[in-house]
């Protein structure tokens, strides 16, 4: 669904990535790990086509990031849910509200879909803050209401950028919880994070395989974690 | 989708789009208060505009109209001299008829200056023919030379070059209002185009949140056109009819007024007001969708 071809990435200054190849399969479960700023971020954003590589091909859904316009793109990211580290809502809005936008501006906003979306509200455990404005959330009720508005349209894929970058370690493995009962629903999983302890407590629930990006490259880290 | 439905769906709204845009109170008043301000000064443009045209128009048709000859001779030599000069205008190609005005149709024009009881048979007054052109017109430098051969005592006085100079400047100030109406339009546009950019620059969160999560450039867009569209309407809605108001109590036409107090709507002319409000829209329509199609393309 996600393919990667022997893409490279360079800013104005100097390469990031180079020689990068993935396949993302259907169901897998994947942590994307490095020191800061090795590119963890861009990766993912090459990964839903917010940036292009500068050589190489990005295959989403079987169409090349670079033939797909911007109409194609806004399709694309309905399949795929992204949750930032630093999660946008619309300031204005109820959390309820925040977590449907999906499938409002997809036109798919429908009586049968609110009771699903309250469902939903109570699995990442913001049932109570329904109404709650963004602004009057905690770091970890923003992460979750990120996941909730991330899987709304039930993505095939799910990529999160440092999901429990902001909260404590109990948040963290709650969250973590909640996107390998996604996997295990069968939606593919990219979690960057710099978290090694994470990654270890996730190895007793899910079959994670573990990308390192180390000197520009990407690397299938070993189960020695 | 249909250009039909397209603008019906954007009248009736989404009420979900028109949400995803934070409200915002002072745009919204600014934007009001231009769309007002400019189909007031519309009205007053399309009043000059209407009223020069009719002015112009009335001006045309007198032209078409007459010249005067007015001869001044001794009195034994008058009957001779107009019929010398009648029969001379009837073989002139392009006027349709001469006619000597009578002694009491002079005593009626004269009557304004000199009181009724004018003893014209005692006074040396000249005699007036009225020349009526066909439309084609007569050449009048050749006129004067064949009527100063026969008719020494004979002035041409052609009403027409005074009256096209005033013809041609209310054409000019016609042509002037429908300028100002043009500019008026090209100033608003600017003004809807600044206030739309301003709210996209101030909602660039809000654009990149929706981009985020897949909404598409058409929807982003429309949830503020919808809004400017509506807001030039209203605006120009308002100033409209206050301009026509400010018209309407102008004080009404006289005869001696001429030109400034003829300024003001007649008859079907009011319909062309009804225009003025959905035009401010389209202008909003076009302004901020152009705007909004060129932020939303530098985004990423």
């Amino acid at each position: 669904m996600i393919e990667l071809d022997n893409i490279a990435y360079s800013y104005g200054g100097g390469e990031l990535l180079s020689e990068v190849s993935l396949k993302l399969a259907p169901g897998s479960f994947h942590f994307l790990t490095g020191p800061s700023g090795s590119g963890k971020t861009t990766f993912l954003k090459l990964c839903y086509g917010a940036l292009t590589p500068t050589a190489g091909r990005v295959q989403l859904f079987g169409k090349d990031v670079r033939e797909m316009d911007r109409d194609d793109h806004a399709l694309a990211r309905r399949q795929i849910g992204v949750v930032h580290q630093d999660c946008q809502f619309l300031d204005h809005l109820p959390v309820r509200e925040n977590v449907a936008l999906p499938l409002t501006v997809s036109d798919r906003d429908s009586l049968e879909q609110h009771s699903n979306l309250k469902e939903l509200l109570t699995w990442v455990g913001l049932g109570h803050r329904a109404s709650a404005l963004p602004p009057e959330l905690s770091g970890g009720e923003r992460q979750r209401a990120a996941l909730a508005r991330a899987v709304i349209m039930s993505p095939d894929v799910v990529l999160a950028d440092e999901p429990t970058g902001n909260v404590d370690w109990e948040m963290s493995q709650r969250l973590l919880q909640l996107l390998v009962e996604l996997n295990k629903m069968g939606k593919t999983i990219l979690i960057a994070t710099h978290d090694l302890n994470l990654i270890r407590s996730a190895k007793h629930h899910v079959q994670a395989r573990v990308l390192r990006i180390s000197g520009r490259k990407l690397q299938l880290a070993g189960a020695d974690l | 989708m249909s250009k039909g439905l397209q603008l019906s769906k954007l009248i009736m709204g989404d009420a979900q789009a028109d949400r995803v845009v934070p409200p915002t109170g002072f745009t919204a008043r600014l934007t009001l208060f231009a769309a007002g301000a400019m189909a007031f000064l519309t009205v007053f443009a399309l009043a000059l505009s209407l009223a020069s045209g009719r002015l112009a128009a009335r001006w045309g048709d007198e032209l078409a109209q007459s010249s005067t000859l007015r001869i001044s001779a001794p009195e034994e030599q008058m009957a001779a001299q107009t019929a010398a000069a009648l029969t001379v205008l009837e073989s002139t190609p392009g006027i349709a008829s001469a006619r000597a005005l009578s002694v009491d149709e002079q005593r009626g024009l004269l009557a304004p200056w000199f009181g009724p009881d004018l003893p014209l048979d005692s006074l040396p007054i000249p005699q007036l023919i009225e020349i009526v052109e066909t439309e084609e017109g007569y050449d009048g430098a050749g006129l004067r030379l064949r009527l100063q051969a026969e008719v020494p005592g004979a002035v041409l006085d052609d009403h027409t070059r005074w009256r096209r100079p005033l013809e041609r400047a209310a054409g000019r100030l016609r042509l002037l209002g429908w300028v100002s109406i043009g500019l008026i339009g090209a100033a608003t546009a600017a003004m809807i185009t600044l206030a739309a950019n301003a709210a996209l620059a101030a909602n660039a969160q809000v654009i990149s949140v929706l981009r985020l999560i897949g909404a598409r450039d058409s929807y982003i867009a429309r949830a503020f056109v919808r809004r400017f569209t509506l807001r030039a309407l209203l605006g120009a809605a308002v100033g409209t009819a206050m301009g026509a108001l400010a018209v309407f109590l102008l004080p009404s036409a006289q005869e001696s007024g001429g030109f400034l107090t003829g300024l003001g709507f007649q008859g079907m002319s009011w319909a062309f007001l009804a225009l003025i409000p959905p035009l401010a829209g389209v202008v909003a329509y076009l302004a901020t969708g152009a705007a909004a199609r060129r932020t939303l393309g530098e985004l990423t």
